[in-house]
């Protein structure tokens, strides 16, 4: 029975291809059926390419049948968020400002993807150009959570987070701004990874804070995670920051579950106000885990963690006001028709097809870094960044890793969040000093709370990619958390 | 060009009670980022940005002197490619998502006589 393949993992998927008892056209098929059951009340996906990736299917199954085409992926279906260039196909950033934009050209992460006999099955749902925490801020209708419709995924990826955990798609790609995969994962139960900045190119990757932004993969195990990564990964001359040394590495090769002699830091200042008692819990249950499997623990401190958020909220929207000045209504997107004159064009364009919040940052952006208060915002929060950064590297003297929760809450109920800006915000607040600070970032289930998954956030030091895939792996073969379902 | 308004004279405040936004401010913000706004929208953000501006306040406690900014958060520099002509998009490719085009150019409304 195919229809019972689509909450195996990628790997496990990989090996049935392989072995000959399904096709990546069969698997394909079952993953679009299930799209068509269940979508109708997740809207993890904003387009579903079916056609295509049945066509592809049966190319790569061809490649794979002749020996041209190996690898982790090849064969298996797969999402990406709709922040990211697919030529000829509709790429919306879940804005209407781009409601009809159909790029000419592939992401970098597309074209690895392609290269690799990936099969992409269509977009994934998010906030409005990637902001916000809930989807809710998507202009199409917002995701919800699998394990309960009437909570959101999180966000911004919420539909790619959420397609995983529901059996939409093996694998999908999200972007991660200020948490923005890891928080989703969190929510949805569900893998999720960010890259040290530069190690996968953001060519293709609609902008929204170019310091900040990194692509990474959610997945259904550790395993998956490690090995999208190596796909992913490498330099790309077509991204300027894209990292001259990174590629080529198998991150999944020597995963094992034995962590004797690492050490992880626990920093206490992650257990922030307003964490849920049975997020904590978990939480706690998760370190013990940790040091049964020969890791040391021990508490550390990183004052400035507080401090984070407020560097974040004026170093994104700063970077966003000037991102999303190119859209302007004469090259792409939506253009206004009432307008009178080429700056009305402008002025227009931008207040007909932006929502909200992204309105609402871009002025904020505009104001952080207009005359006489740059210096008080944008530079200030650039200067506590140099000392984030710098605290963040003394605690890797120390220890290979840091363990914190990924969430502070599980999902919470849609609309509980939308009317208190600052309590929205600080669903990221775990998340986002690893955006400040460059370093790698991964979300795996670690429990849950009241039937709704709790994310562990494992932290690296830059470039530290194996040591936090094989902490998590370890952990992940400890426990079972992984291994739940929702059961839409 | 359109007049741009010198920016409001609101001095910067560091107090407790934090920086209050005024309708000024976040109109002249929206002349800068060129986004039309409608009353209704000028006062929620007035409101909605005040108490983030408020939040702000706590890197008041944080002592930079001397500090360098970080622009980009690793040490990697911009790598700059070999200045060589590559293939790129097609004139009817980059012309496609364009709202009005006309021969092989984009189309706008005039930019004078306002």
């Amino acid at each position: 029975m195919t229809s019972g393949h689509i909450l195996k993992t990628a790997h496990e998927a990989r090996e049935l291809i392989r072995s000959g008892n399904v096709s990546s056209v069969e698997l394909t098929q079952s993953v679009l059926d299930r799209i068509e059951q269940i979508d109708g009340n997740l809207n993890s996906y904003i387009t579903v390419t079916g056609g295509k990736a049945l066509e592809r299917a049966a190319s790569v199954d061809a490649a794979i049948a002749s020996g041209d085409l190996d690898g982790p992926l090849a064969g298996v279906p797969v999402m990406v968020k709709d922040n990211m260039s697919t030529a000829g196909t509709l790429t919306t950033a879940g804005s209407q400002i781009l409601k009809n934009f159909v790029p000419p050209y592939d992401a970098h992460v597309i074209e690895r993807l392609n290269e690799a006999g990936a099969i992409i099955v269509g977009k994934g749902n998010l906030d409005e150009f990637a902001m916000g925490s809930s989807n809710e801020n998507s202009s199409f209708p917002p995701t919800r959570n699998p394990w309960d419709t009437t909570r959101v995924p999180g966000g911004s990826s919420g539909g790619p987070a959420a397609a995983v955990a529901a059996g939409e798609a093996f694998i999908s790609l999200g972007s991660d701004t200020g948490g923005s995969i890891r928080q989703p994962a969190s929510l949805c139960g569900v893998v999720g990874m960010k890259p040290t900045y530069g190690l996968v190119s953001r060519f293709g990757l609609l902008a929204f804070a170019s310091s900040l932004d990194q692509i990474g993969p959610f997945s259904r195990d550790v395993t998956d995670a490690a090995n999208t990564l190596s796909v992913i990964a490498g330099h790309d001359p077509r991204d300027s920051t894209s990292s001259l040394d990174s590629g080529g590495v198998d991150y999944a090769a020597d995963l094992n579950g034995d962590l004797s002699g690492v050490k992880l830091g626990v920093p206490k200042e992650y257990l922030v106000d307003g964490i849920e008692p049975g997020v904590r819990a978990a939480y706690e249950e998760s370190l013990k885990v940790l040091e049964g499997l020969g890791a040391s623990l021990e508490e550390t401190s990183l004052p400035l963690t507080d401090q984070a958020l407020a560097v974040y909220y004026i170093i994104a929207p700063s970077e966003a006001s000037a991102n999303l000045a190119r859209y302007d209504g004469f090259k792409y997107g939506h253009s206004s028709e009432s307008a009178q004159d080429a700056w009305e064009v402008m002025d227009m364009t931008r207040g007909e097809g932006f929502g909200a919040e992204v309105k609402r940052r871009i002025i904020l952006g505009g104001y952080a870094l207009s005359a006489g208060y740059y210096d008080a915002y944008y530079k200030k929060a650039q200067q506590v960044r140099t000392l984030i950064r710098q605290e963040f590297a003394g605690a890797f003297e120390k220890f290979d890793a840091l363990v914190t929760p990924t969430s502070p809450t599980v999902a919470f109920e849609a609309g509980s969040r939308t009317d208190d800006l600052l309590a929205m915000y600080l669903s990221d607040v775990c998340t986002i000093p690893v955006n400040i600070a460059g370093l790698p970032g991964i979300s795996v289930p670690g429990g849950f709370s009241d039937g709704l998954p709790v994310g562990l956030q494992v932290i690296g030091p830059q470039f530290g990619e194996q040591t936090i895939f094989n902490v998590t792996y370890a952990y992940e073969q400890a426990t079972e958390w992984h291994e739940a379902h929702p059961s839409i | 060009m359109p007049d741009i308004p010198s920016a409001p004279s609101t001095e910067l405040t560091t107090g407790s009670s934090g920086q209050r936004l005024s309708a000024e401010d976040v109109r002249y913000a929206a002349t800068l980022t060129h986004l039309s706004l409608t009353d209704e929208e000028v006062e929620s953000m007035r409101s909605q940005l005040s108490t983030v501006l408020d939040f702000f306040q706590t890197l008041q406690q944080v002592d930079t002197t001397g500090v360098e900014p970080t622009g980009s958060p690793t040490d990697v520099r911009s790598v700059m490619r070999d200045d060589e002509p590559t293939p790129s998009l097609t004139r009817s490719e980059a012309l496609a998502n364009a709202p009005h085009t006309e021969d092989d150019y984009v189309r706008v409304l005039p930019v004078l006589g306002r």
